[in-house]
């Protein structure tokens, strides 16, 4: 290789590493703008779109707007219970596609990746179709928003754990058997907390997905608000610079597991 | 391992019958909800009539929203592969030590509110933004020109949206790439871009394949994007579908459009993945 042609090698190497941080950067260039309007004092002024000076307030009032506050505690629940339920749900049926032979496994499979392939706006208004065809048209709340996103959270964990249950090493679980573990033990003492981290991940996913879902909840809330639905009505109007308080905080705590998360698994699994 | 024989059964029906009654059910009643005699209402009720007409109404008059938002999906899908690429590659081969931490980078943003990062372009594209305002000064846009309410904001939007939905997959496919393939190539006197061209961009098509297709889904039927970054003239057909069902309350025609979308997508994708060859998607 001459120097020339190495130069140039060089260069391109870098260049595609600049490309993609540039691209990270256009990720986070709006989560930058949130953060930053979190601090925007705009009481004075009606213009939401323009930084007018730096204040704690937004974080000290952060519950003034509104019914803001109750939106996210709602989210919060229906997040919690939807999660609790798709990741115990789920977590069974990832064990019987993993680990047992059924009829209709592979249909199984299937109707599991249709979720995920469906856009939200048909699957929100074709269930939002039944309840109304079964009569719960005028009951629409939390009942339907949390029967929605199990439902929806429902493919993903258990595509999640499935994952996880399928690197495993069967030789662990036999070799306990082998020291006369009976099945139940080894169940508890060796295969479910080699799970437990997929079975984590997919709780985490599911809580973020319910969390942030409005296309179908939209749909299928009625009168109820969550927060997706609390920033959509105030986005028609103007939106409360608290508003991007709660768009950082989540954005922070979701960091901070993830990133735990990951030091964790290199903890685990020195390189 | 020993196990009684109906135990997979017994672990798979909740969650069975949970998709059985919540998922595929309502494909059903959404077909029935297309076929309503269109005279009915929420409060008197609907008779299921057969009245197909209400696909060709609905049709004809929804036509432009249902065109653009394929059109936009398509744009948006096309501009997530070419920079999403670039970030997986990226990632993948040139990230060294680096590579979990940018990953959970790509991830991050997708923890944060849907809704709220959209209202943030929106922001960022504001008429007296930045963006506009250095556009302006150099003269590359006029000093009327705006970028929101334009088809440019809506399309960045959905791919700035969608984009981790891109990048994940590929990076997933890049990463299972032998490297030594590579420099095989790069051996056999295969230029760079040969090598690239030849080795590595057929062996992540599973992965171009499946982001292009967890990109563009969502895309069309999204209609957060067209709301708070577009104007009327910038509608797809999910807001039709959502003011159809809230606001104007014509289940039938909400109904006909639904299914339209969803058997233009699974045609699409059938067609796609045919072109495409990858069988081991599903």
């Amino acid at each position: 290789m001459t120097g020339l042609q190495r130069v140039g090698r060089w260069i391109g190497e870098h260049l595609v590493l600049a490309a993609g941080l540039l691209v990270l950067v256009y990720m986070f260039v709006p989560i930058a703008v949130v953060m930053l309007m979190s601090f925007n004092d705009n009481s004075a002024s009606r213009n939401v779109y323009a930084f007018k000076g730096f204040t704690f307030d937004n974080w000290a009032n952060v519950c003034q707007p509104d019914g803001m506050c109750e939106a996210v505690l709602r989210s919060v629940g229906i997040g919690l219970a939807a999660t609790l339920v798709a990741t115990i749900l789920g977590t069974l049926a990832a064990f019987a596609l993993v680990r047992h032979d059924f009829r209709g496994r592979s249909a199984m499979n299937t109707i599991i990746f249709l979720p995920m392939a469906s856009p939200e706006i048909v699957m929100g208004s074709s269930l939002l179709a039944l309840f109304v065809s079964a009569g719960f048209g005028g009951k629409l709340g939390l009942v339907t928003i949390f029967i929605a996103h199990v439902m929806f959270c429902l493919s993903f964990v258990i595509v999640t754990v499935k994952a996880r249950l399928a690197g495993l090493d069967g030789n662990l679980e036999e070799a306990a058997m082998d020291l006369y573990a009976s099945e139940a033990t080894t169940f508890w003492r060796i295969t479910f907390p080699l799970v437990f981290p997929g079975i984590a991940a997919a709780a985490l996913l599911s809580f973020s997905l319910s969390f942030d879902d409005f296309i179908i909840t939209n749909l299928n809330a009625g009168q109820t608000v969550t927060f997706p639905m609390y920033v959509w009505g105030v986005s028609q109007r103007g939106v409360p610079m608290q508003v991007n308080v709660i768009g950082t905080i989540m954005f922070l705590i979701s960091l901070t597991i993830v990133i735990g998360n990951m030091l964790a698994a290199r903890r685990k699994q020195p390189a | 391992m020993r196990r009684g024989r109906f135990t997979g059964y017994w672990l798979m029906l909740p969650a069975a019958l949970w998709l059985g009654v919540f998922f595929v059910i309502p494909f059903y009643s959404l077909l029935a909800t297309s076929l309503y005699d269109p005279q009915g209402s929420v409060l008197t009720g609907y008779d299921v009539t057969y009245h197909v007409a209400n696909f060709w109404d609905a049709l004809r008059e929804h036509w432009d929203e249902l065109w653009r938002s394929l059109w936009y999906a398509g744009v948006a899908t096309v501009i997530c592969a070419v920079i999403g690429y670039v970030l997986a590659y990226a990632i993948a081969f040139k990230a060294g030590r680096w590579r979990n931490f940018l990953l959970v980078l790509v991830i991050a943003p997708f923890f944060t509110s849907f809704l709220v990062r959209t209202l943030s372009w929106k922001l960022i594209l504001a008429d007296d933004g930045f963006i506009v305002d250095a556009l302006q000064t150099v003269h590359l846009m006029g000093d009327d020109d705006r970028l929101l309410a334009t088809p440019i904001a809506v399309i960045a939007g959905l791919v700035y949206n969608f984009l981790p939905f891109m990048v994940l997959p590929l990076y997933a496919s890049l990463e299972k790439i032998d490297v030594r393939l590579i420099e095989a190539a790069s051996d056999l006197y295969a230029s760079p871009s040969r090598g690239f061209l030849k080795v590595t961009l057929p062996l992540s098509m599973p992965g171009v394949v499946a982001g292009t297709l967890l990109t563009f889904i969502p895309a069309a039927g999204d209609y957060i994007n067209a709301q708070l970054l577009g104007s009327t003239n910038q509608r797809m057909v999910g807001n039709v579908i959502q003011d159809l069902f809230t606001d104007t309350g014509d289940y039938a025609a909400a109904g006909a459009l639904s299914v339209t979308l969803m058997a233009i997508i699974v045609a699409l994708v059938v067609i796609y993945i045919r072109k495409a060859g990858t069988e081991e998607l599903l």
